[in-house]
């Protein structure tokens, strides 16, 4: 029952049986059903909206657009401030919401809104020669816009070998199950919304900014979420419409996106163009690094994809560059996806690595660990555990690497062509101020409240087993509270820190408590015992993060170019996880989105209309369960890897980054063919 | 998504009464192509008449070993008729490879037939489109069509289709069953339902209103060798890039009857009727196979971003072959 036990979650019988709520499906009263319009051109103005045939139904309760939308204020960014000019920035953007009885009359209505625009031309294509690129000061996640030591352009030029290659990820999207949901309710001044999000502490701070009242009073209820994978970090578009259409109605409103909608009212991740340049000696010392990533924001909000992030603390090198790009284009902001930054950059760079052993004529396990540094390469910092060397060697022996023959194209039975390949994972390992409450009840229960949320990773069970270890309690008198903005300041999930955020707080709370009870000389006095805990983001004093690697065999159809992954086998060092049997789904969950990366997932753009082309699950391809074979992932736990207050470093993340590099790294082994372009699709391995 | 009006029909006679004089009447089978353009926006029908109950909800195989499908069997029924697994091997194979169970569960043998084109464009109602709006232009020819047809296409539309099952009943040379208004029947063969686009690619079959699919005549098959292979994008639940059903007999190592059918590439199923012609009597490697498939593909269409499906067809095509014999 304590931490680290593999229990089964508390929500899971409430889930399978339908009991649980999502935030779609709380009852309230007399509610009305919003419905988003989205703008049909890619950069302009909206001239003229003639909402006469929409209101002629009956049902239709009202129209909103830039005319007489509730101006906002100045808080939140700017694509939360939703109908506030008639400037559209990018196709998809909202640009009217039709509020009606019932979803089919808003939905109808919202196609009976006539919108004229004024067009101007857009750019929406990710271009490397681009004249007006940016060149930001600062990254995402407090990376820096460029980093750079030593001389990497001399070293380049006196490099035995050089690596020097361009590869590119397209923008993706996150596709959870259940689609941005809200339900919006005003009473008087105080705002109450089921939200489908990632943080309801950080969804109230934005609703109470965007809406210019403290937050709070604002309540924001999240108990269950249908996954998030970065799509749900702030307050959409919609959610916001949603406050809107209940202000100026005074009923409560109702939205839920479409599978369609969510392509351009929630974020994706950005398109990323990874130059990237290593030079050698010809015993596979690297002299040195150079990672230039392109990626793109909109025109109204910048978001710098940390697409380089993972290359300052990979691989010992004295020269050592990474800058970022941005591109400016009429496409939705992009935003955090399944471990960004990470995840691209590092099928850029260990795509390259691959590259690198071929042309020195080393083995590729060899070549990382001949560059296993002492310190962070970048900063210099020491590390708060790494094990990369073990993860990578433990994970050779499990696979059977030894035996491998690095020749491609050389491995024919039938009409498959076998090959394997392998790569380096690293995420950072973040914690986030949070607080919690712990509470004592004269009858011996207690109550632990955390404005955390659970996007079905596991994190409720996580922490009440948290709880229950740091209270030394019976199980059955402690219960967890999550998923209220009301339970007080907390981080949202993402970065794979929610758990460590808020489990740090949840024992601090926890052991505070039971240090209180026994001043109490462990008497709950008559109207209880509660304190609150907090943690703070641990100073930045050691490089913080998790490692792994990832061993893939695949086979490719010899005469038509599809590939089959095989095996997935990774080895991960995060040190104590809180529940082994969600924290192994997490990473196993991890290495399905990288076999998804790498062979299916690609939002394509229309060139000229500025459209996300296959904004739907039949044409926007995920990995199904026949495209999932011989995935196996390990743990290492590692005393050094426990560097937070919860426990050990976050595992949400780990999984994804870097399979889609070991998948490429193993079709280039089995065809000779090296795509640097993802997803790898089959004419791309057919070379076309 | 329009209100519209919904009817149940209990025979055939009132289906055609109740869709009579109704220019924006549907017929529904299983609602799994139907309800979703309905829901975007793309169909908008007036009244909905349901023939999903209608009798042709049998598999009859036939003393001369030729089979009458029923236009309202459902898919998982069909996939799983051991006659047609053992006889027409090519058609459980393209059935099976269509779609997820849940879908076929609920889809119909005749609603495959007339699914439409998943063309991007035609799925959205913010595009122009030539087959969803006559004359407002194609998105796709200028813009993505990567999935879309390489062969009898026209400058109006580049529409694939998109279903397995039609490919396997060509190879076969499926007889589709019609029941006309007045209770006629018309017999089209499977390669003549579906209609080039043309000038006019919003008239997507030769049927006429009221016009009911009633079932799907098998012939005895030519050669009990045949085979489907779909490639695609993931190892399930993906529309084929190309696809090919083929059926083969082979008489003392030549080529005596060869049936070939492809997918992914045309605005219908394609028969290789050059490429089968190339073929018989000879006793072809694969670099034969591939040059014969070109023969069929003179007339192809490509664009930017489709050209690779006329190398992959000839591929597949000799991939398939190699498999047979």
């Amino acid at each position: 029952m304590s931490a680290g036990t593999g229990l089964s979650r508390l929500e899971g019988r409430d889930k399978v049986t339908g009991a649980a709520l999502y935030a779609y499906e709380y009852p309230v009263e007399d509610p009305l059903y919003v419905w988003p319009v989205g703008a049909t051109v890619a950069n302009g103005s909206v001239v003229e909206v003639d909402p006469a045939a929409a209101l002629a139904d009956p049902e239709v309760v009202a129209v909103l657009d830039h005319t007489n939308a509730p101006r906002l204020g100045q808080g939140g960014i700017a694509d939360q401030h939703v109908l506030q000019s008639p400037d559209v920035a990018y196709r998809g953007q909202i640009v009217a919401g039709v509020v009606a009885t019932t979803p089919e009359a808003a939905r109808e209505g919202a196609e009976q809104m006539l919108v004229r625009y004024v067009e101007r031309p857009a750019k929406v294509v990710l271009d490397p020669s681009d004249p007006s690129l940016e060149e930001p000061t600062a990254a995402f996640g407090g990376h820096p816009g460029s980093d750079a030591k030593g001389d990497v352009d001399a070293a380049l030029a006196a490099a035995d070998v050089v690596v020097d290659r361009v590869y590119t990820t397209p923008t993706e999207h996150h596709n959870p199950m259940e689609t941005v949901a809200t339900i919006a309710q005003w009473s008087g001044d105080r705002l109450l919304v089921y939200d489908s999000n990632q943080g309801p502490w950080t969804a109230a701070v934005a609703f109470g900014a965007l809406w210019d009242i403290p937050p709070e009073r604002v309540e924001v209820v999240t108990e269950h979420v249908g996954g998030g994978f970065g799509a749900k970090v702030r307050p959409t578009p919609g959610a916001v419409l949603a406050t809107m259409a209940a202000r100026v109605t005074g009923r409560p409103c109702k939205l839920m996106l479409t599978r369609q909608q969510m392509f351009t009212m929630s974020p994706g991740r950005s398109a990323t163009r990874s130059r990237i340049r290593l030079g050698a000696r010809h015993d596979g010392t690297l002299t040195a690094v150079d990672h230039d990533a392109l990626q793109y924001s909109s025109v109204i909000h910048e978001y710098v994809e940390h697409t380089g992030a993972a290359t300052r603390t990979m691989y010992a090198t004295d020269n050592l560059r990474i800058t970022h790009r941005l591109a400016r284009l009429n496409l939705p902001t992009p935003r955090v996806m399944r471990a960004p930054g990470h995840a691209p950059g590092m099928f850029a760079l260990e795509s390259a690595m691959d590259e690198l052993a071929y042309a020195l004529d080393l083995d590729p396990l060899a070549l990382r660990l001949a560059n296993e540094p002492a310190v962070e390469p970048a900063g210099g910092l020491p590390f708060a555990g790494r094990h990369l060397v073990e993860c990578l060697t433990v994970g050779a022996e499990r696979f059977g690497w030894a035996t491998r023959d690095p020749t491609p194209g050389m491995r024919r039975h039938g009409r498959w062509l076998f090959g394997t390949g392998l790569a380096a994972s690293t995420y950072p390992a973040l914690q986030r101020a949070a607080t919690a409450t712990a509470r004592a009840e004269p009858d011996g229960g207690f109550h632990v409240w955390v404005g955390a949320v659970d996007l079905g990773t596991g994190a409720r069970t996580a922490l009440w087993q948290l709880a229950v270890e740091a209270l030394d309690a019976p199980p059955s008198r402690v219960s967890i509270h999550i998923g209220h903005s009301s339970h007080g300041q907390a981080p949202l999930a993402g970065g794979s820190s929610g758990t460590a955020s808020w489990g740090g707080a949840v024992r601090a709370a926890c052991t505070a408590l039971r240090e209180r009870l026994a001043e109490h000389g462990g008497v709950v006095p008559a109207d209880g015992l509660a304190v609150t805990g907090s943690t703070e983001p641990p100073p930045p004093d050691r490089s913080r993060h998790s490692y792994g690697a990832h061993f893939c065999a695949v086979r490719v159809d010899a005469d038509t170019g599809q590939v089959r992954v095989d095996r997935l086998l990774g080895v991960f060092a995060h040190g104590r996880p809180l529940n082994a049997r969600t924290a192994h789904s997490q990473l196993l969950g991890g290495m399905v989105m990288g076999v998804s990366m790498a062979l299916h997932e690609q939002t394509v753009v229309d060139p000229r209309l500025g459209m996300f082309v296959n904004h739907d699950l039949a044409q926007y391809h995920v990995a199904t369960n026949a495209d999932i074979r011989g995935l196996e992932a390990h743990s290492l736990e590692r005393a050094d890897d426990d560097v937070t207050l919860a426990g050990g470093k976050g595992v949400g993340e780990l999984g994804i980054v870097g399979a889609a590099a070991a998948i490429a790294n193993a079709v280039h082994h089995a065809t000779g063919v090296r795509v640097r372009d993802l997803p790898i699709t089959l004419e791309r391995v057919r070379g076309q | 998504m329009r209100a519209f009006r919904y009817a149940r029909a209990t025979d055939p006679g009132e289906a055609a009464a109740l869709v009579a004089g109704v220019p924006d009447a549907v017929y529904l089978g299983g609602g799994t192509n139907l309800v979703d353009l309905m829901k975007l926006g793309v169909l908008r029908p007036g009244l909905v008449v349901d023939v999903s109950g209608l009798p042709y909800d049998t598999v009859a195989h036939r003393p001369d070993g030729g089979v009458l499908i029923g236009g309202a069997v459902r898919g998982r029924r069909l996939g799983l008729d051991e006659g047609i697994r053992s006889r027409f091997p090519a058609l459980t194979r393209a059935l099976l490879s269509g779609a997820s169970a849940q879908i076929r569960t609920q889809a119909t043998v005749a609603g495959n037939l007339l699914q439409r084109t998943r063309c991007p464009y035609f799925q959205d109602t913010g595009t122009p489109c030539n087959r969803r709006s006559p004359g407002s232009g194609c998105a796709a020819i200028p813009g993505v069509h990567r999935d879309l047809a390489v062969i009898g296409t026209s400058d109006a539309c580049v529409a694939s289709h998109p279903s397995d099952l039609a490919v396997a009943l060509a190879a076969y040379d499926a007889v589709v069953e019609v029941r006309r208004p007045d209770g006629e029947q018309r017999l089209v063969p499977i390669h003549e339902l579906h209609r080039l686009p043309g000038d006019t690619p919003w008239i997507e079959t030769v049927l006429e209103p009221g016009d009911l699919i009633t079932g799907v005549h098998l012939p005895p098959p030519a050669a009990p060798s045949a085979t489907y292979r779909k490639v695609r994008d993931r190892w399930s639940y993906a529309f084929a890039v190309v696809s090919v059903a083929a059926v083969l007999r082979v008489e003392a190592g030549r080529v005596g009857d060869v049936r070939i059918a492809l997918g992914g590439v045309a605005p219908r199923p394609w028969r290789l009727w050059a490429t089968e012609r190339a073929l018989v009597g000879t006793d072809p490697g694969d670099d034969d196979v591939r040059a014969a498939t070109r023969l069929a593909f003179a007339d192809a269409r490509p664009l930017p971003g489709n050209a690779f499906k006329l190398d992959l067809a000839a591929d597949l095509v000799a991939a398939v072959l190699r498999e047979l014999r």
